[in-house]
């Protein structure tokens, strides 16, 4: 902990029932100063509310370790975060519509999940409200000589997540943008609520279809943290190859949708075969090709065996043989590259203000990764490097993508040298006597995912929150198109590649 | 590239085999599609796929469908942007009510003959989602569906089948 946080934090205790991080009980001027010191010094990880308090959990941007704060809600109010940190501002609407709670001096009074279609208002307020009816959306816009809108979505030409886009421009400038989501809210919190750990972990999988591995593993670890249960070794060193796997496909992924935005379709053509392969050798080592529900509390469900490792290793040097073409070929191709350098250009200080992790704050000067910041095993014993560019445009946000890449099939090899034989689960202990409090702050290929729980005396879920890096990249991706042409927010929205789904849960 | 491109000429095509329909897709696409439907559809199919609220991982697949691999293209079925060019609409998700406008306007919008897939356990039927608050439980909710193609999230290959089934029904 950071002295700042240490010497606001002088005069509390950390509550008995935490167990993965302390969390402490505030008043008003501890928390106020808290809020005043975000993206100068101090980061936050998430905002949430319970009935009775709002938390947020915070970490120096220098270090350390991660701590809650707690702060009471009376009258349905708390002090507003994002009063003073812009990056707080979906969280806190969040609140509102899921909770039915708001910020005192809240910036942003309109509704964001809740679109009026629920057949009740509030869902995680103890005392749901009838649904409520709600105006049209009024978009902030921009006023001016010649100022047009495009409305895009939530339907879109591709096959991608609905969500709704408004431009505004003069021209083909666009001189705002504001992305309207929601469409994809599954009410998955209140799903989570009153399961067991082990029920819950296949909803906890699906909060993101493309991160079910790091999201199966942030449940896994928050669970095990408030339960204080030791996994077996060589479950934490097969957890990580899934993780890495994961990275790789979607990477790959990535790195020709986002070429393919441009056009360049054989880019797209030959990482779509590297992502297959990965995808095939998954379902051929791990019984699925997303490797949905391996990971589960308590270790992983699914053994890696002789025949697996050979698949993998044999996938790590097809792989190491075809990427470096491929990085050739984006390297000298000018008039690819014309079209990423310098478009949708995030500065470092914005990334750094809103504490914003993945290959977005990486491209942009935060070296961020919580593989490293705050390391779990097996990553505390292995060797690698975390990329970081200053640039912040499309192509910084390629060239960590394959830097990573490069880095995961490092690590892979590395983990299938090191991983020894033994038991792959044991159950979860101490589910059924008190209360108990857990956190977990992973890396996925997006950046750090930040899951929190509380099990009840019965050892059943009673509040379960995850934030996705996502909630901090949509408003910086309305940002970096500020200036940009309507023809370039594809390209823009690719080498960000926002979760929709995690981001409405 | 160029040297990309002359390796790609010699090397062994990427492509797999055509799988054959489902079978089950065909028994309950045969009770349904009739004879002029069948006439109709020919040998293309237009697709417009909307994410009803899906996890995403139904989408990951779909694009794997059009990958060098899968190649969904050699049999005449084709991803399309807009509704208006459209013979199917393939849904996937649990059917969040947020998406319930949008996705009856996209129906709408559609030309007909027309026919409706639920791809994925949870526009099949909600999948863990169903019990939710947010969300209608499944395509059927919604919408006349023709095909269900199970699977969490449904293979490229079982996504295959099922199309092939709708062309050869
Ligand atoms: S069926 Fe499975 S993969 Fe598809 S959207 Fe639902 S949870 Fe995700």
């Amino acid at each position: 902990m950071s002295k700042n946080l240490q010497e606001i934090l002088r005069g509390t205790r950390p509550l008995a029932s935490q167990h993965g991080a302390n969390r402490h009980r505030v008043d008003t001027e501890r928390w106020q100063l808290i809020t005043g010191r975000l993206g100068r010094g101090l980061d936050m990880l998430a905002l949430w509310a319970d009935p009775a308090e709002v938390h947020m959990a915070v970490r120096a941007s220098d270090g350390g370790a991660l701590v809650i704060v707690s702060h009471k809600i009376k009258d349905g109010v708390f002090p507003s975060v994002a009063a003073h940190h812009p990056a707080a501002g979906l969280a806190e609407r969040i609140i509102r519509d899921l909770n039915g709670v708001h910020g005192d001096a809240t910036p942003d009074g309109r509704l964001w999940l809740d679109h009026g279609n629920w057949p009740l208002s509030a869902p995680l307020s103890p005392t749901p409200q009838a649904a409520q009816k709600v105006p049209p959306y009024t978009f902030l816009g921009a006023e001016g000589e010649g100022i047009h809108q495009i409305p895009v979505g939530p339907v879109h030409a591709g096959i991608i997540e609905p969500g709704h886009f408004r431009f505004f421009c003069v021209g083909e400038t666009v001189v705002r943008l504001e992305a309207r989501l929601g469409y994809t809210h599954k009410g998955i919190e209140k799903l989570l609520e009153g399961k067991t750990p082990l029920q819950a972990a296949p909803i906890a999988a699906r909060i993101s279809g493309d991160s079910t591995v790091a999201y199966a593993l942030a449940f896994a670890r928050a669970c095990e943290s408030a339960t204080g249960t030791e996994i077996p070794e060589r479950a934490h060193w097969l957890r990580a190859l899934l993780a890495e796997l994961e990275r790789l496909a979607n990477h790959c992924g990535d790195v020709g949708a986002i070429c393919n935005d441009a056009a360049f379709a054989l880019m797209h053509a030959h990482f779509g075969l590297l992502r297959e392969d990965i995808l095939h050798a998954a379902n051929l080592s791990f019984g699925h090709r997303l490797m949905m529900d391996v990971i589960v509390p308590g270790g992983v469900s699914h053994d890696l065996d002789t025949a697996g490792e050979k698949v993998l290793r044999t996938l790590f040097d097809g792989l190491r043989a075809r990427l470096p073409d491929l990085i050739d070929l984006y390297d000298n191709t000018p008039s690819l590259q014309n079209r990423t350098r310098n478009t949708g250009t995030l500065s470092a200080e914005l990334a750094a203000k809103f504490g914003t992790g993945g290959y977005v704050g990486r491209a942009a000067g935060r070296e961020f990764d919580a593989r490293k910041a705050t390391p779990y095993p097996p990553y505390d014993q292995l060797d690698f490097d975390v990329p970081c560019l200053e640039a912040g445009d499309v192509n910084a946000r390629i060239w960590i993508r394959i830097q990573e890449i490069e880095q995961s099939l490092h690590l892979c090899d590395a983990i299938l040298g090191r991983i020894s034989k033994g038991d792959i689960l044991v159950p979860l202990e101490n589910t059924d006597t008190k209360p108990r409090e857990g956190v977990a702050l992973i890396e996925g290929f997006r950046g750090d995912i930040f899951m929190w729980l509380r099990l009840g005396k019965d050892g059943r879920i009673t509040r379960c929150h995850s934030r996705d890096p996502s909630q901090y990249h949509w408003p910086l991706l309305e940002a970096v198109i500020e200036n940009n042409i309507v023809a370039d927010f594809p390209i823009c929205n690719k080498s960000f590649n926002c979760a929709y789904s995690a981001s409405d849960l | 590239m160029r040297k990309l491109l002359f390796k790609s000429i010699f090397a062994n095509t990427a492509t797999t085999d055509a799988p054959a329909p489902s079978p089950a897709a065909l028994e309950e696409l045969g009770k349904q599609v009739n004879k002029k439907a069948k006439a109709l559809l020919g040998r293309s199919l237009a697709i417009r796929v909307v994410d009803a609220g899906s996890c995403n991982g139904c989408e990951l697949e779909i694009h794997a469908v059009d990958n060098a691999v899968y190649d969904v293209s050699r049999f005449g079925i084709h991803f399309v942007a807009s509704p208006r060019h459209a013979d199917v609409l393939l849904v996937t998700g649990p059917t969040t009510r947020n998406m319930v406008t949008a996705l009856k306007r996209t129906y709408a919008a559609m030309p007909a003959p027309k026919w409706v897939i639920a791809s994925g356990d949870c526009a099949c039927d909600g999948c863990v989602f169903a019990d939710s608050y947010a969300v209608e439980g499944g395509l059927d909710a919604v919408l006349d569906v023709d095909l269900h193609i199970p699977g969490c999230p449904p293979t490229p290959t079982a996504l295959l089948q099922g199309m092939l089934a709708l062309m050869t029904a």
